[in-house]
């Protein structure tokens, strides 16, 4: 599914690259944690994934596509086969939630017969079912990245890139968030997801990835968040 | 791709930026009438320059009997007919001479009428004031020069005239307005472009939200770019069709109504109806093509796709 092979990534003007010689593979269908302190590296990691950046050495499969040798016009292919989420929702605020939903489908060009009835279905999948015609201002924040995550799923992608989904959300309101996630996980959907929040690490036990100044100093299945916590 | 969602996006697009799509078409239209006016000129000074060089070349004026009195050129007296039938044969012996035309005193007499009839000068004039001529018509009309040294003093001759002097001067002046027309055209097109730059980028600006999902679900790059480069096209279209009105207008109040040159120059065969419509396509499609091939341009800096 992903697959990183000496990965380094060193941005211009920077004298510590961000990624140093990170190997590592996750397979179909894996929960993945990505931990680590900021600027540890994790958003350079989930942005090579999502081809928002080259590395500048080594090689990234996602998909069994090498990312280097994909040109530039088959990328929103790729993307297509992805979803994300991430911690500030990226929500148009309007649009109702159904219509944020189905903007997801419609720019990529499915007909509008497929749009009609996917987007009820996944809406009903994260929880959200009667409310498809409020506006994302009149939902609370887990609702609101509960929209953020049907639009990531309703093209029904193979890996899902969730990028600190509960950084803005109160404990209990997070704890829905991972069962959802967890939900998605087990219908055969990879997913990385990046994190600060130690008690959703320690108590779902998956596997956990740990970067530091760019290196992959821990990878664990079954893991906690840090030893030192 | 869904025409109605495009649509929309364009429409919503357009409102949020209403003074900038505004100084667009302004920009795009004057430019585009500047572009189609000089077109149209050029094709006046064609059409002028087809008429009367076909018509005239060279004109060699006899001497009347008003000019021997008042002249030193025709000291001799006014031509006779001998001199007449000699200066044709001469002529018709010039191997770069096509035709050679006579015109009589009635007959410039005539023609003077006919040009200026109404004006004072006409009533007094008399036809034995009016020379004879002839009038050559040179194969290569630059061979004049060659008329000018075999003609020029000789007895009964009043003036050997190259008239396309005349007319070239009428066309220089045209075709120095023709650039100035050119070159304020380019000054519009390099504002209009400007704008145009400037109009994108803000426009990717506010809708930045809506193009960075747009990428991450996937969405292709011409999906995403395709409602800037149709917002600019658009006002692009209604910039060229306002330069079209002004076109047509242009030339029905200077031409046919207003400033009325079809009859205040009659001697002038102004470009017709036909010729000025057959600019209007090209002055729509430019309108059309040129915001959207600079949208474009614009968009590879300031929507990373």
């Amino acid at each position: 599914m992903i697959r990183f092979d000496n990965v380094s990534k060193s941005y211009p003007k920077q004298n510590r690259p961000a990624l140093r010689e990170v190997s590592l593979e996750i397979e179909k269908g894996e929960f993945v944690f990505l931990v680590g302190s900021s600027g540890s590296g994790k958003s350079t990691f989930l942005r090579l994934i999502l081809r928002e950046e080259r590395a500048s050495t080594g090689q990234v499969h996602v998909l069994g596509k090498d990312l280097a040798r994909l040109s530039n016009w088959k990328v929103p292919h790729m993307r297509r086969q992805l979803g994300t989420v991430f911690q500030d929702f990226r929500l148009l605020p309007n649009k109702t939630v159904a219509q944020n939903v189905a903007f997801a489908q419609e720019v990529i060009g499915k007909p509008r017969g497929e749009i009609r009835k996917a987007v009820p279905q996944v809406l009903d999948l994260v929880g959200l079912g009667g409310k498809e015609d409020r506006m994302p201002g009149e939902l609370s924040g887990g609702e609101q990245q509960r929209v953020a995550i049907a639009r990531a799923f309703v093209n029904r992608p193979m890996l899902l890139i969730a990028d600190e989904p509960t950084g803005n959300l109160d404990p209990q309101t997070s704890v829905g968030i991972m069962k959802l996630l967890d939900r998605i996980n087990r219908t055969g959907t990879t997913v990385v997801m990046a994190t600060h929040d130690q008690n959703i690490v320690d108590q779902m036990r998956k596997r956990v990835i740990e970067l530091e100044k760019g290196r992959l100093v821990r990878d664990q299945a079954r893991g906690v968040y840090g030893y030192q916590h | 791709m869904r025409a109605q969602f495009v649509l929309s996006e364009i429409g919503v697009g357009l409102r949020r930026n209403l003074t900038m799509t505004f100084a667009v078409i302004v920009s795009v239209a004057l430019s585009l009438a500047l572009f189609g006016g000089a077109l149209l000129m050029r094709e006046q000074v064609n059409t002028m320059k087809d008429y009367w060089y076909d018509k005239v070349n060279v004109s060699i004026y006899l001497c009347t009997k008003a000019d021997a009195t008042n002249g030193d050129k025709c000291a001799k007296g006014a031509v006779t007919a001998e001199q007449k039938k000699q200066i044709e044969a001469d002529l018709k012996k010039l191997s770069i001479v096509e035709n050679v035309y006579y015109e009589s005193a009635e007959e410039a007499f005539g023609r003077y009428q006919e040009q200026y009839g109404d004006t004072a000068i006409a009533s007094v004039i008399t036809p034995d004031q009016m020379p004879e001529s002839f009038r050559v018509k040179l194969k290569d009309p630059e061979k004049y020069k060659v008329v000018a040294t075999a003609f020029e003093g000789r007895d009964g001759i009043e003036s050997v005239q190259d008239q396309r002097n005349i007319l070239e001067t009428l066309f220089n002046m045209m075709r120095s307005v023709n650039y100035a027309a050119v070159a304020l055209m380019l000054l519009m097109l390099v504002i209009a472009l400007m704008l145009i730059i400037n109009t994108v980028r803000v426009s990717a600006f506010s809708r930045r939200r809506e193009t960075g999902i747009m990428r991450l679900v996937g969405a292709s790059s011409f999906y995403i770019q395709m409602p800037f480069i149709m917002e600019a096209a658009f006002s692009g279209l209604i910039g060229g069709a306002f330069a079209c009105v002004l076109l047509v207008a242009g030339r029905y109040l200077l031409v046919d109504h207003g400033l009325n040159l079809a009859e205040q120059m009659p001697l002038v065969n102004f470009i017709g109806w036909d010729v000025v419509l057959a600019q209007l396509p090209l002055v729509i499609v430019i309108g059309l093509l040129m915001p959207s091939v600079a949208a474009f341009i614009a968009l590879r800096k300031y929507l990373k796709v």
